[in-house]
């Protein structure tokens, strides 16, 4: 591989026949990213059920339980390779009872893959993934339109899904939309450009996401430095040294940039950006550094370095798109503990303004229990002020989780509006 | 102006520094899992980068099943001495004497599900309240499904179908007493990757990974190493091949492949063109199915 090949995140969510056990076991095969020994397993199990040829969507297959039930239950992380870049899949399963792992699985994608049935066109599953890409603001979203062979590789089929898509998907924020006509059973336009259907021009699925632009999905105006840790080596090399460690949310600080420390406002200068192979002149996202200031000032966990005249906001009441992970709905007025970067803070849910029903869009007011998978606008209130930016212009400044503290599990994630 | 974008390697670097501070940050005994293989030894040098120019706050555990290659446990003792780290060790055999675990016995006995117990007790004998390993999901099924933030009862059990939710990089490390967590930092690397990585860092790794003659025995379609604790069946003869690992388990159970690579540069060369996975030499991963995913609810790394 070369030293410039990227890394790029992508998810599938989809359900047991759409095809996209089987799209996934195209792209590795194709891309020649499953083993022997893997392929023997999958012959095997293939012969035992009883199945022609090879199942490819045995593949993907995880867990006891999901092989028995022949579904996904949890996310699925995926590798595979190629010359030009890394991909890592999330795949998800697409049923709306798994609407907690499909906004995981979205949380850290550059790219969303929804696959449509070219004989059924677009229908709730669809509009429900969109809809999820366009909360989770992944910023690309590839729309496999799948099974074209049993539609006789029509044009037709394939821009009458195209016409349904972007008719309801209008109403959603998502920037980069594109289609590609696909067979995955039969490898057209998947990995290799198809034979049968001379009409589209455009590239195969993974040539498409080998070459999409992602170096501008991370947020690179905004520098956000959430403190981590800080590093006090006190050995006699180092006795002086106070460096604050932690990754880059967003943007670019650089060597010599007025600083000011979140939530304090204390104000002091960068003196010097290092990591273990050196000092560096500048950090950008996502980079993982630490970082010394001109004056003795005092940080800990949980504050944020920002460049002094780009500050985000320091706010007690949220407004979040919530989506609800737990068996347990939520407890009116309860209190959790709310995480947000590397600050924790307690918080309570003052409010549920509406539920949004993701299959039609629609919001309702008067339901407002939150279950699990429900998705609801809320209004939260934290202890002290997090500094936060909205999800729409920065992921990881604008996201949160709950925990509740009653049994430590993480019960909602949530999107600053 | 220079490219604000990282390569798929200082990207995964940087996701898992990211998660080794918030191991420290979040955690009031971590301990790094280190069993000599590539993998707990990219983990190590990680950890030496997250905290630089600190030490390394945590001490390294190692679970000793007595049946070790000899060069993993000098490379082991080395690598302590230069890092100036904590070793901990915890011994199967310790285990086996005290009767907390019996030996297996026949001809395909090995101590590899008898750690489980010697690590769950190291564990708690040392009030480790999260252990960070080197588990890769490419690795095998049931690891596909890992978090980064892997929540063990106060049975050390991992249940599958209970796991937390874990978006964005938000990490959820909280647990009540008796209850600890692994924590597994390259999650999102590949096998070829790791490799990628020891090439660019010059990482040491043990002599094991490069070709070597040796003394070895064909059963279960690898090359397993003449030890004091292989019994031959009829029919099998020791030769000396010249051959490599790909993982390090114990000397008993893992086989090794016939190869001429002897530095990293041909190694990662013969990687990259491999058609079996890494784990396909590793007998105890042939057991069932599912093996690795019984092993992990028990506890296992």
């Amino acid at each position: 591989m070369l030293d410039n090949n990227q890394l790029l995140r992508f998810t599938t969510a989809g359900s047991v026949d759409d095809g996209k056990s089987t799209l996934i076991g195209r792209l590795l095969y194709d891309s020649k990213s499953i083993f022997e020994d893997q392929l023997e397993a999958i012959e095997t199990t293939s012969k035992k059920k009883g199945h022609e040829g090879v199942d490819l969507a045995l593949f993907t297959d995880g867990l006891r339980d999901e092989r028995e039930q022949g579904i996904t239950i949890d996310v699925a992380y995926r590798y595979f390779t190629t010359p030009k870049r890394k991909f890592i899949i999330a795949d998800t399963p697409g049923h709306i009872q798994y609407t907690r792992n499909m906004v995981t699985g979205a949380s850290t994608a550059n790219a969303a893959i929804i696959l449509v049935d070219a004989r059924h066109g677009v229908i709730e599953q669809t509009k429900r993934h969109a809809f999820i890409a366009s909360l989770l603001q992944i910023p690309h979203v590839i729309v496999c339109v799948n099974k074209m062979d049993l539609v006789d590789f029509s044009e037709e089929a394939y821009n009458k899904v195209i016409s349904q898509f972007e008719e309801f998907s209008s109403k959603l924020l998502v920037k980069d939309v594109r289609f590609i006509p696909i067979s995955a059973l039969l490898g057209d336009n998947v990995v290799n450009r198809s034979e049968n259907m001379d009409w589209y021009q455009g590239a195969p699925l993974l040539h498409t996401l080998e070459t999409m632009h992602i170096s501008s999905d991370i947020n690179k105006v905004d520098a956000r430095f959430p403190v981590q840790t800080v590093l006090r080596p006190q050995s006699e090399e180092f006795r002086d040294y106070r460096g604050y460690a932690g990754r880059m949310a967003s943007g670019v600080l650089r060597k010599g940039d007025e600083i000011t420390v979140m939530p304090s406002g204390f104000t002091s200068k960068i003196k010097t950006i290092d990591t273990f192979s050196g000092e560096v002149e500048e950090a950008f996202a996502p980079m993982s550094v630490s970082i010394t200031l001109e004056d003795d000032i005092d940080i800990s966990r949980g504050d944020m370095i920002v460049r002094s005249n780009n500050k985000p906001e320091a706010q007690q009441d949220l407004e979040v798109m919530l989506c609800w992970l737990n068996n347990s709905p939520a407890k009116p007025r309860a209190k959790y503990t709310i995480k947000h970067t590397s600050n924790d803070q307690k918080a309570m849910i003052k409010e549920v303004l509406y539920k949004i029903d993701i299959n039609s869009l629609n919001r309702s007011s008067d339901d407002t229990e939150m279950s699990m998978n429900d998705i609801c606008k809320v209004r939260i209130r934290t202890t002290k002020p997090l500094m936060v930016d909205p999800y729409r212009e920065n992921r990881t400044t604008g996201s949160i989780i709950l925990i509740d503290d009653a049994t430590n599990e993480t019960v909602a994630a949530g999107m600053v509006v | 102006m220079s490219k604000y974008y990282l390569n798929y390697l200082d990207e995964l670097e940087s996701e898992a520094i990211f998660v080794l501070r918030e191991v420290w940050a979040q955690f009031q005994n971590p301990v790094i899992l280190f069993s000599g293989g590539k993998d707990s030894i990219v983990v190590t040098h990680l950890a030496r980068k997250a905290f630089y120019p600190s030490k390394i706050p945590f001490a390294l555990m190692h679970v000793d099943t007595g049946h070790n290659f000899p060069e993993t446990i000098k490379f082991r003792d080395d690598l302590i001495d230069s890092l100036g780290v904590r070793l901990i060790v915890g011994s199967v055999q310790e285990s086996i004497d005290q009767g907390r675990v019996a030996e297996e016995k026949g001809k395909n006995a090995t101590r590899n599900a008898l750690q489980i117990t010697t690590l769950l007790d190291a564990i708690e004998a040392n009030k480790v309240d999260c252990a960070i390993g080197g588990g890769r999901r490419d690795e095998e099924k049931a690891r596909a499904k890992e978090r980064f933030f892997s929540h063990r009862d106060d049975f050390g059990q991992w249940d599958p179908k209970n796991q937390r939710p874990e978006l964005w990089n938000l990490f959820n490390g909280k647990y009540f007493e008796g209850e600890h967590f692994r924590v597994f930092p390259i999650s999102n690397w590949t096998e070829m990757d790791v490799w990628n990585y020891i090439k660019r860092e010059n990482i040491q790794i043990p002599s094991l990974y490069f070709a070597h003659e040796r003394e070895v025995v064909w059963r279960n379609n690898s090359w397993i190493p003449n030890s004091e604790f292989l019994k031959l069946d009829d029919g099998e003869e020791v030769v000396t091949k010249k051959i490599r690992f790909r993982t390090l388990g114990d000397i008993t159970i893992t086989g090794g492949i016939e190869s001429d690579a002897d530095t990293v540069e041909k190694v990662a060369q013969e990687v990259s063109a491999m058609r079996q996975t890494e784990r396909g030499n590793r007998s105890d991963d042939k057991r069932s199915e599912t093996a690795m995913e019984d092993r992990k609810k028990q506890g296992y790394f």
